[in-house]
């Protein structure tokens, strides 16, 4: 399961930056997003991912014992999450913006800031 | 052991700019009630030195959570200065941005924007919690996008998509390195990883994460090979956007990465080379672009990559006199370069334009308003006994305790440059005549309401005091840039203040 998702992270994180090397705006956000979700799995997998262990303390005990899973990762992914859905909607709907503005996807051609007249 | 004091500062500017949005289009009572609730935020802010000065480190736990089990707040006397300044600035800006800023912007919640974002950086300043620092940076990015695309002009859309992308980067950066040292250490807390960073084995590993909050935090102060979207993005808004940017936002990622490589990864001495290194070029990339351009708030944006390469090569000496020097540059800067952005709006709002090919005359027109500029202008030089002098003394004494020759020459050639900008500048803007059809674009200062008179002036005056002060009176900072400075070179003490009995109880890494 670790192998499985280091393999999966791994290619979120190549097809983001991938994706945000090319000059087109909606892949760059594309390429956010994957990236973005790469990192969210990364911090879950690097919580040490263990199955069938609740972090539920038994009726019996006082604290937590044995092995279980750590539930802290999981409460940054969800912050984590939650940020990012408000970022990519602002991002997207900024994009929206520039292609009527601008009338281009093309981020070769958004040079006029770094110019003097 | 709680102290609301702490949060006071994030919970009034929060409350304030909840308030701002339920006032929606009423601009008139907006400005009144920003200007108010900036000044009774500065009131706190300085509440809040005098008690971290005169008693001890304040920590407040969140909820009761002992630390570090819950989210920590910390005032050290370093985040405690850096609020204070915080609200200097957002005080002056908040008086200017009242005229400088268009109705059309205010009508669509320009204020609580601003409000927010200076919500996030009090949050990102006192916060003892990794993951927490993480948030209040969205906070304050989600806050700035807003303030950047705002009014949506072609030129502000095309510096937006820059920003936007690369704050995005940043960000996921950043949790990257969250994410990973979470693995290695178990702990988010800042003091914590303090004591479990030290006895991680695998340093490969604690290097790597270290690298990767080098980069994040690196993107959004803008040192050397990241810095390319500040100067396509920070001339773009308004010149109080500017403002609010160029004094304060790199600002945080600079304190971000003093904070994170002393408390929680000690550089090494290769780590040490790499962060010189990366100083010197931001330096000399940042002397060089401001040379080129011919374009007042582009010229401030490249000097502000410029001194953020001193600061940054304080943190690679990493010694006490380094230290000091600074936190001194720190608490300079963050005045002037606000400062500075608002004046680039005046002699925007008078002359009709940035550009150098246009522009003239001021001295000629205006001498006490170019007698007021010139003192931000010379005190962003360091010509003594202004303000921007004292730090590089530090600093080279910083340079000199490590006999590091190469940084201190970088130094030097670097204010040279900026002296030389500056110089230009003034020969270009104030001194030059200007063309008679030049002089139609503008509005001449006798058209000015007596309104906009007195809000667009009065800040200016209000920091150019300040920087007067902090060159005149260099003792009392230089008191503050070193107790400043020792608590970052010993963290034993802010360690112990935020863990309390946790630190003898059981210690197990």
């Amino acid at each position: 399961m670790e192998i499985l998702l280091a393999v999966v992270i791994g290619a979120l994180y190549a097809g983001g930056i991938y994706m945000m090397l090319r000059r087109s705006l909606v892949k760059l956000i594309i390429g956010l997003m994957l990236i973005g979700n790469g990192a969210n799995l990364l911090i879950f997998l690097l919580g040490r991912i263990s199955k069938g262990h609740p972090p539920i303390i038994g009726e019996a005990e006082k604290a937590l014992t044995g092995l279980y899973a750590d539930p802290i990762p999981q409460a940054l992914i969800l912050t984590a999450i939650v940020i990012s859905f408000g970022l990519q909607s602002f991002a997207i709907v900024l994009i929206k913006k520039v292609y009527e503005v601008l009338q281009t996807d093309d981020m070769n051609s958004m040079t006029t800031t770094d110019r003097d007249i | 052991m709680s102290q609301p004091l702490i949060i006071l500062p994030i919970i009034f500017q929060m409350v304030v700019a909840i308030f701002l949005l339920f006032l929606g289009t009423k601009v008139e009572w907006q400005r009144y009630i920003s200007m108010g609730g900036s000044i009774i935020a500065l009131l706190i802010a300085i509440v809040l030195f005098r008690e971290v000065w005169t008693t001890d480190i304040l920590v407040t736990q969140a909820g009761n959570w002992k630390a570090p089990f819950g989210i920590t707040f910390v005032a050290d006397t370093f985040s405690a200065l850096m609020v204070l300044l915080t609200a200097i600035s957002a005080l002056a800006v908040s008086i200017f941005s009242g005229a400088a800023i268009s109705f059309q912007r205010m009508r669509f919640g320009y204020f609580p924007s601003f409000h927010f974002l200076i919500m996030g950086l009090n949050g990102a300043f006192l916060t003892g919690d990794l993951f927490n620092l993480y948030v209040w940076f969205e906070i304050i990015i989600i806050s700035s996008f807003v303030l950047i695309t705002l009014g949506g002009e072609k030129a502000q859309l095309e510096g937006a998509v820059k920003y936007v992308a690369m704050n995005l980067l940043a960000s996921v950066i950043f949790l990257t390195a969250v994410g990973v040292l979470y693995g290695l250490a178990g702990t988010l807390n800042m003091a914590d990883l303090n004591l479990k960073v030290a006895a991680i084995e695998n340093r490969g590993l604690v290097n790597l994460v270290a690298m990767l909050f080098l980069v994040g935090f690196g993107i959004k102060s803008a040192i050397f090979p990241m810095y390319f979207w500040l100067p396509a993005s920070y001339h773009t808004p308004p010149a109080a956007v500017s403002a609010i940017f160029g004094g304060l936002l790199t600002k945080v990622g600079v304190y971000a990465l003093l904070r994170v490589f002393s408390l929680i990864f000690i550089p090494d001495t290769t780590m040490s080379y790499v962060i010189l290194g990366i100083a010197a070029l931001t330096i000399i990339s940042g002397a060089l672009g401001a040379l080129v351009h011919k374009q007042v708030q582009k010229v401030f944006s490249y000097l502000i990559i410029c001194h953020i390469g001193y600061m940054i090569s304080g943190l690679g000496m990493f010694n006490y006199a380094a230290f000091t020097g600074v936190i001194f540059y720190l608490t300079h800067d963050i005045i002037v370069k606000t400062n500075l952005f608002m004046i680039g709006g005046i002699i925007n709002k008078l002359k009709g334009s940035y550009e150098y090919a246009r522009l003239g005359g001021m001295y000629a027109q205006y001498p006490r308003l170019s007698l007021l500029m010139a003192v931000a202008l010379f005190s962003l030089v360091g010509i003594p006994p202004l303000s921007g002098f004292w730090p590089k003394v530090n600093l080279i004494q910083g340079g000199l305790a490590n006999e590091d020759y190469i940084s201190i020459a970088v130094i030097i050639f670097g204010s040279f440059i900026t002296l030389f900008v500056i110089a230009k500048m003034w020969a270009e803007v104030f001194w030059k005549s200007s063309s008679e059809e030049d002089e139609l674009a503008g509005k001449p200062i006798e058209s000015w309401t007596q309104r906009q008179k007195w809000s667009l002036i009065f800040p200016v005056v209000f920091l150019a005091a300040i920087s007067l002060y902090i060159g005149l009176a260099a003792e009392h900072v230089l008191q503050v840039a070193m107790k400043v400075a020792s608590e970052l070179v010993d963290t034993s003490h802010y360690v112990r203040m935020v863990l309390g009995d946790y630190l003898n109880s059981n210690i197990e890494p």
